[in-house]
């Protein structure tokens, strides 16, 4: 079942693997495989989460993300900086003073996602009012946990929001304001989201629910801080500027996002295998009476994202000094509807299922592999070293199963099975001297 | 019904809260690499963590046997005992018997066996007091 290859942000640096198991038993999909002395990622089942980027004491795991030079490609440039970036700079108390710092480093305009966030925050509300609506509908705000329900839960796809990501609203305004403002071609101006992780990257890359996406590339917020760092002093100089409300502003944080949106029946999870976890009781339909359930794939939710620079607790308390600053407008208030009907908000594709873990498409075959790989564990010690390559002995039966690899490459069987031919070879040696 | 093709048993110990949901985790993963999803896999889901937590609060331990035909899964469920005294009260929505520990950590509605039944394309239960309960579930599979 071989599907074709999907881009990822997270790739690795193969000078620096050394073949270790740290990545290949963190991975939350078992997405990754140790062979020939080094990590593979497997394509199909990755969700871009970035744990491995995290674990890695090599540095090997990396995300690939758009450089600064890639702006002048284009004539002109808009920063998108997703709220998170606010976070980055101790004892910052306005966004402002960052999205002055972004135009003095190159950028022509910049425009926040925030502003995104308050336009979704409506758009979120007004399909929550619509009748038969499956319990909870779940955010996809985050590209991993959507990813994630596409591999693991894929039953739960109907849940999913049929609304775009704030970055990409964010792009479709800011298109569309700047090109008016300057008369030029929507081609000529480059939209680049600043972002906190890879599968941000990976979702402006390969869209979920989008033909395309609306914005053109993705800086990390690692490679823009010390750029920024020295501009941090000035106030944005723009009469055209609009604020976002602090509810926008506050989707940077776990639980920003379902506190403009449902407070009072909603849920907020962050942390991989706690979204994981959740999704296990939405299942059993055992979340029925929650209305609205916020995942994030990074603890803390996006200022703990992989490519972030400040701590999350810090920039998250940051965040929450900065809005209590703020208007406290909520974006019910703030955005007329009319800006609903003025630019895309909701998906153009439907989400589909990724089939990966599936065992085989015809279900008598599947049921045979399965039998098989009961039959392997049951002869594997159980240990879950990684020293084979795969993240634990079920999924190297299933490996097995799959033709990916034999037996033998299980060190713990080899080392009995060498214990049996030696005790057979000094029994041969001493029947011979008989 | 057609050739069995695989079957598990899951041993569930009574009492046991901290590994509840295990079993109908393991469940739900088996069944969607064998392929088995949309609203089979949903209704599997409820039915199979209902019955597992059943045997955690109130039974004195028990199994879950998962078979797979190719053109149905059945659930089967059988315990050691207490046995149900009132089986036509046990049946209705909102009547418990759950202990005060089971209540505490939130369980207790009394919609377990009429979820059960909901869910499950034929829902077979019998019990005898002082020898146990053996529920039987059957979720036809799409041809």
């Amino acid at each position: 079942m071989q599907e074709k290859k999907r881009y990822h942000s997270v790739r690795l640096d193969k000078d620096r693997c050394k073949g270790c198991t740290n990545c290949l038993t963190h991975c939350p999909t078992a997405a990754i495989r140790v062979r020939g002395g080094r990590a593979h990622i497997l394509d199909n089942l990755c969700i871009d989460c970035g744990e491995c980027i995290r674990i890695c004491d090599y540095h090997a795991k990396v995300a690939f993300t758009d450089v600064m030079a890639n702006i002048k490609a284009y004539k002109y440039s808009i920063a998108l900086p997703a709220p998170s970036l606010y976070g980055q700079f101790r004892g910052l108390t306005r966004p402002e003073y960052v999205l002055e710092a972004l135009k003095r480093v190159g950028f022509d305009d910049v425009f926040e996602v925030a502003r995104g966030a308050d336009i979704v925050t409506r758009a979120i509300r007004e399909q929550l009012r619509e009748p038969n609506q499956p319990r909870p509908m779940i955010s996809s705000a985050c590209p991993t946990v959507v990813r994630l329900i596409q591999v693991r839960f894929p039953e739960l796809i109907d849940h999913i929001v049929n609304i775009r990501q704030p970055m990409e609203v964010a792009a479709s305004v800011a298109r569309a304001e700047f090109c008016k403002k300057h008369q030029c071609a929507p081609s000529d101006v480059g939209c680049f989201f600043i972002t906190p992780c890879p599968a941000k990257m990976t979702a402006i890359r390969t869209p979920i629910g989008q033909k395309k996406s609306e914005l053109d590339g993705a800086i990390s917020m690692m490679e823009l801080y010390g750029l920024l760092l020295p501009h941090i002093n000035e106030m944005l100089d723009d009469p055209d500027y609009v604020p976002s409300t602090g509810y926008g502003v506050a989707w940077a944080t776990a639980n920003g996002e379902a506190n403009a949106v449902c407070p009072d029946n909603s849920l907020s999870v962050d942390g991989i295998s706690n979204v994981i976890r959740v999704l296990e009781e939405v299942e059993n339909d055992k979340l029925s009476d929650l209305i609205y359930l916020e995942g994030n794939a990074c603890m803390g939710g996006c200022v703990g994202g992989p490519l972030t620079f400040e701590n999350s607790y810090v920039a998250k308390n940051s965040i929450r000094k900065m809005v209590r600053h703020m208007p406290p407008d909520h974006p019910d208030k703030a955005v007329p509807i009319s800006m609903l009907n003025k630019y895309p908000t909701k998906n153009d594709l439907p989400i589909e299922p990724n089939t990966a873990e599936k065992l085989d498409d015809n279900l008598v075959e599947a049921m045979r592999k399965m039998k098989r790989m009961n039959e392997i564990i049951a002869r594997l010690p159980g240990y879950d070293c990684g020293s084979c390559g795969s993240p634990t002995c079920a999924a190297f039966a299933e490996d097995i199963v799959r033709g990916y690899c034999t037996e033998m490459d299980c060190v713990h069987l080899l080392r009995e099975k060498l214990k049996v031919m030696a005790e057979e070879m000094v029994e041969l040696a001493q029947s011979k001297r008989e | 019904m057609m050739e069995e093709l695989f079957r598990m048993t899951y041993p569930v110990a009574s009492a046991d809260y901290v590994n509840a949901g295990k079993v109908s985790t393991d469940i739900k993963r088996r069944l969607k690499q064998l392929g088995v999803g949309g609203d089979v896999l949903r209704r599997v889901a409820v039915a199979s963590y209902e019955v597992e937590l059943n045997l955690v609060i109130h039974s004195l331990g028990g199994e879950l046997c998962l078979t797979v035909f190719s053109d149905a899964v059945q659930l089967v469920s059988a315990d050691v005992g207490p046995g149900i005294p009132d089986l036509d009260m046990a049946m209705r929505e909102g009547y418990s018997t759950a202990n005060e520990e089971a209540r505490s950590l939130g369980f207790g509605a009394g919609m377990g066996l009429p979820n059960m039944k909901r869910n499950a394309d034929e829902f077979d239960i019998k019990s005898e007091l002082g020898t146990g309960t053996t529920i039987t579930m059957r979720f036809n599979l799409p041809s």
